[in-house]
Parts: structure tokens; sequence; C-alpha cells
């Protein structure tokens, strides 16, 4: 589940399962916002296969996606702390968004 | 840094108000400031421009603040607030065209990441964009 491959220098991607009961709605959109806003890197989501990647930083697309409990989230980021990006979001969304330091 | 854009939530119900920075605390979290006002003296609908202003003073930042409306005097009455201010301060207030509940969580999640003014009015503002 917190797999990342490094797909060249400085690009890495994860792929995570949503388990948050009702998927991605406004509360975890917000702290996966926050999270991401957290990085220099460019950081993006989808829901896994969908057409379009979506700035992690731009709360209102995330809130838009419109993600599914049991749907797999796929992240990818480029930039110098890229790969500490991706760890940290697969981390949130593997533990369903806990409350805390976000 | 920790300054954060501060934000005003405007409504003509104290009601609507309160609820919507309760939102905004619950969902985003303290680091940003925010501060709400809603209703006339008299306890009713309405706005009123005294507690505007009482209302960006107390969420007051050097990147500025951020204010969110519900309908038409919400918004007449804010921007009247902000042209009392001092005019060195009048840059640093915006009111942004945005819905209320959805504006003002968006606008907070921005700011709570450091970013600009001009930004989180921008945030604020992706939903009316369309």
């Amino acid at each position: 589940m917190l797999e990342t491959s490094q797909a060249d220098e400085q690009t890495f991607a994860g792929s995570v399962r949503l388990v948050h009961a009702v998927g991605m709605h406004a509360r975890p959109a917000v702290k996966l916002t926050k999270l991401a806003k957290k990085f220099q890197a460019q950081v993006s989501v989808r829901v896994a296969d969908a057409p379009e990647w979506i700035n992690a930083k731009s709360v209102a697309k995330i809130m838009a996606m419109r993600a599914a409990h049991g749907s797999t989230i796929e992240i990818k980021a480029s930039g110098s702390d890229a790969e500490a990006a991706v760890a940290a979001l697969v981390d949130l969304i593997a533990t369903d968004f806990p409350d805390g330091n976000s | 840094m920790t300054d954060t854009v501060g934000i005003v939530i405007v409504s003509h119900s104290a009601d609507i108000a309160k609820g919507t920075a309760d939102m905004v605390r619950q969902m985003v979290g303290s680091e940003v400031e925010v501060a709400f006002c809603g209703g006339n003296s008299d306890g009713g609908l309405g706005t009123n421009v005294p507690l505007i202003i009482d209302a960006i003073n107390s969420v007051w930042s050097s990147k500025g603040v951020a204010i969110l409306v519900d309908l038409g005097g919400a918004e007449t009455n804010s921007e009247m607030a902000v042209e009392m201010l001092e005019p060195e301060r009048q840059d640093l207030v915006v009111v942004c065209n945005a819905p209320i509940v959805e504006g003002a969580v968006m606008a907070a999640t921005e700011a709570a990441g450091g970013s600009s003014l001009a930004q989180v009015k921008a945030v604020a503002e992706e939903l009316s964009a369309g």
C-alpha cells in the first residue's frame, strides 16, 4: 500500500486505497490540501486511471474530485521534496485522515 | 513567519456567521484567525458597519484580511467598513466574491499555508469563476 516508485530523477509516485467511510468529502480534502501545501514539490492526485491529474494544493479541485470509499488514489510529485510529499500523502490517506497537527 | 491572512465572516444572520466560523475552525484548524459578525443591534437580521470593523481589527494581520459575505447588504456594508479603515490598511482588506461557507473554508485552507491575500482571494473565488 505504501509502495512508492521513482519514475525519474525527481518525480515520485505512489498509490493508496481510500479507506475513509464516505470518500473524499470536505474535511479530508482540507487536510490533504493543507499537507500538500507544506511541500515545495508540485503534487498531483487522481482517482486511479482517471483521465486528469488534480493539483493537490487546490482545495476546490480536491473537494470536487469526489473520490469514493474504496477507490485507489494515485499521487505523483516532482521537485526537491517530492519523495517526502508522496510518502506523507500516502500516510495521511492510509491512516484515514487522523486529527492532529495537520 | 507564522503570520497568516485573517478571515472575517459577515452574514445577515448571527447564527449563520457563527456556524460558518465554527466550520472553518473545525475543518481547517486554529492556525488561522477567524472572526464573524451578523445581525443588527436589535438581534434581528442585518449587518452593521461598526461590528464589521471590529471583526476586521480582531483578526488583523500584516498579511491582510479576507472578508466572506452573504447577500447584498453584507457586501456593501463590508465595503463601507473597509473604506472607513485608515488608508494604509484599506489595500490589505478584500471582500471575496464567493459563497460564504465554501469560500470561508477554502480561503482559510489557503491562508493556513501562509499564502498571500491575493492567493487567498483567488482560491475563495475559484468556485464562482466557473
